[in-house]
């Protein structure tokens, strides 16, 4: 299989600081990727690296074997649906409709009608008077009727209700099933990732700390507890990501391929947010004193 | 792509032409009874009669008693000099920072078309609807106004360089083809200041100011350097002065200034050489400091001043129209070429 996103030693560089540094990825094609990170960590800016509106400081990256946005044939194989989904507001939902069926020599036009129709948008309702779940349907209407082979979504499910979230996950798992299709989002909402990606990317203060498929993280870290003892005795396989004591007793989140097999530790599965808060809270007690700094949107 | 710019024009394109209707239907009740005016007053036909500075001037008298052609002549300069600024201001600057604002540049940088492509049909259209539109209007107010330019430029100038004819500052933008040059200008100002900017207000306040600083510089430092002027040295005619200002006290300053005749000119400078090779300054005698107009003369004709006149003259119009229309072009080509560039090498967000 080959990659849908490739990248090597990727960092882009907004005036004096680093939003993004030294990103090595290959994502293979066909996963639903899950891209978490804190606020301010740099998903938006991978996104729109990957999408070819911003061009790297540093390294490469190729999307589908190709630079991002150089011709309308690669434009045409990658959907994008941004932060807070953009549409013209003055424009009704037929004219957005429209105007993509000029711009884009694959669009379905079937497809998206099916979609407005099932989703209950009036065709001539202007897009600024649609509801943020609304109008999150429609960007993703609008990127996946181009019929992509990839498809990155940049916070899709921020700003909506639980109700329009899980009807927009919904909507995009139907989609994912029927077509052949792979799909990056970023989101700071575990749970709902949780539900239907495949694959992980965590990012923190501009570095990839983990990117691996759920089944293998999950497989492979484990949460154990024991009697407090000196760190020098734990397994030397173990690569220990948290660890918490209380006077006699110490839990540890250990990565590790082998089965835990010594009966002094209790075994338990861990669930894939507290891993991810794990890695997050092991990156910032590495970088002490370093305030989350805000989201950076543009 | 071209759908969707008209799509996102259309408002802005329906403004314009309710306002090019609503001039149009103005000038058009007032334009026919104006250029019946300049026929039956004769000076349309004055050539024939070998007296056009008196009939030109009856019509002008008639024109200036009426509220009307005054508020209306006036109104179509400052029209077609407002036009392009107003195209900079609410066609150019919003075109890019408005969806840089709402974000859909995102939106529309993702579809499969690459965004050169994108910003060239935005500018080729807009562009073209912004030269269209001021063509227009100098093609409307030109041809309402042209009795009262031709006899502008009929009158014999008895004042020294202050009449007004289309060649003059004042008018000469606001005529003819130029216009159309401004307004291509203007509009890919706008853009370009929308792409560094990347705020629509402050993108507009830029446009206005630029713009008229482009203009002002043009007509002050530019254009009467387009073609070399051409030097009028004769002597002074003691029977042509239009102007003695001098000091109350013998020895006091005072300057000379003689009439110029050349109807339809563009007058730079009108200077009173005297004797010494230099302009003219004075000192006043008894005759002029205090004793009669015809005495004051009779000394002038005395002390031997020349007269020298730099102008352009009436035929090289369409000349400097042109240039000055070919000048304001290249730069709004250059300023798209800039914006394609800028859009293609950095980012917009």
């Amino acid at each position: 299989m080959t990659a849908v996103l490739q990248s090597r030693g990727l960092g882009k560089r907004y005036r004096q600081r680093w939003a993004l540094s030294d990103c090595t990825l290959s994502l293979p094609a066909g996963h639903v990727v899950g891209l978490v990170g804190p606020n301010g960590a740099g998903k938006t800016t991978l996104l729109h690296l990957a999408t070819g509106l911003l061009r790297p400081t540093t390294g490469t990256i190729e999307v589908l074997g190709g630079l991002p946005a150089a011709s309308p044939a690669q434009l045409a194989r990658v959907g994008f649906v941004a932060q807070d989904a953009p549409t013209y507001a003055g424009l009704s939902v037929a004219d957005h409709l429209r105007q993509r069926t000029h711009l884009n020599p694959g669009w379905d036009a079937d497809l998206a009608h099916d979609r407005i129709e099932r989703l209950g948008l009036d065709p001539r309702q202007r897009a600024g008077k649609l509801s943020g779940g609304q109008r999150a349907q429609l960007a993703l209407t609008l990127a996946i009727a181009k019929r992509p082979e990839l498809l990155i979504l940049d916070e899709p499910i921020a700003s909506l209700d639980p109700l329009a979230r899980r009807e927009f996950l919904q909507s995009l798992m139907e989609f994912t099933a029927g077509h052949r299709v792979s799909v990056v989002m970023s989101s700071h909402l575990m749970a709902d990732l949780e539900r239907v990606c495949d694959y992980l990317i965590l990012l923190v203060a501009g570095r990839v700390r983990v990117a691996a498929p759920v089944e293998e993280l999950l497989g492979t870290h484990r949460l154990v507890t024991g009697v407090r003892c000196d760190p020098a005795t734990w397994p030397a396989d173990w690569q220990v990501i948290s660890a918490s004591h209380t006077d006699r007793q110490s839990t540890l989140l250990v990565r590790t391929s082998d089965p835990v097999h010594d009966p002094a530790w209790a075994v338990e599965q861990i669930g894939l947010e507290d891993l991810v808060l794990a890695y997050m809270s092991q990156a910032q007690a590495a970088a002490p004193g370093r305030t989350p700094a805000l989201e950076v949107q543009r | 792509m071209i759908w969707l710019t008209w799509r996102q024009f259309r408002t802005q394109a329906w403004v314009a032409a309710a306002a090019l209707a609503v001039i149009a239907v103005a000038l058009a009740l007032t334009g026919l009874n104006l250029a019946h005016l300049y026929d039956a007053t004769g000076a349309a036909s004055c050539q024939a009669h070998g007296d056009c500075g008196t009939l030109s001037t009856t019509f002008m008298n008639h024109v200036k008693a009426s509220l009307t052609y005054k508020a209306l002549y006036d109104g179509g300069v400052a029209i077609l000099y407002a036009a392009p600024a107003l195209i900079g201001i609410f066609w150019g600057a919003p075109l890019v920072t408005r969806e840089v604002e709402t974000g859909t540049f995102r939106l529309a940088w993702n579809q499969s078309v690459t965004r050169t492509r994108w910003l060239a049909v935005k500018l080729g259209l807009v562009g073209l609807a912004a030269m269209a539109t001021a063509g227009l209007f100098s093609l409307m107010i030109g041809w309402w106004a042209s009795p009262i330019d031709r006899a502008l430029g009929l009158a014999a100038d008895r004042n020294g360089s202050s009449v007004i004819n289309r060649f003059s500052p004042l008018l000469f933008g606001a005529r003819g083809i130029t216009p159309l040059g401004y307004a291509a200008f203007a509009f890919a100002l706008g853009v370009t200041l929308g792409v560094l900017i990347r705020r629509t207000v402050p993108a507009m306040a830029a446009t206005l100011a630029v713009f008229t600083g482009a203009l002002i510089s043009m007509s002050l430092w530019v254009r009467p350097h387009l073609i070399a002027p051409l030097h009028a040295i004769s002597a002074l005619n003691t029977a042509n002065i239009v102007g003695v200002m001098s000091g109350t006290g013998s020895g006091s300053p005072m300057t000379v200034a003689g009439g110029v005749n050349l109807p339809g000119a563009w007058v730079l400078s009108n200077q009173t050489i005297g004797a010494s090779g230099r302009v003219f300054t004075g000192p006043a005698t008894q005759a002029c400091a205090s004793g009669s107009i015809q005495a004051c003369n009779a000394h002038i004709g005395s002390l031997h001043l020349r007269q020298l006149v730099t102008y352009q003259p009436a035929v090289r119009y369409w000349a400097f129209q042109w240039y000055e229309t070919a000048i304001f072009l290249a730069l709004a080509l250059v300023l798209a070429g800039f914006c394609v560039w800028w859009i293609r090498r950095r980012r917009l967000s």
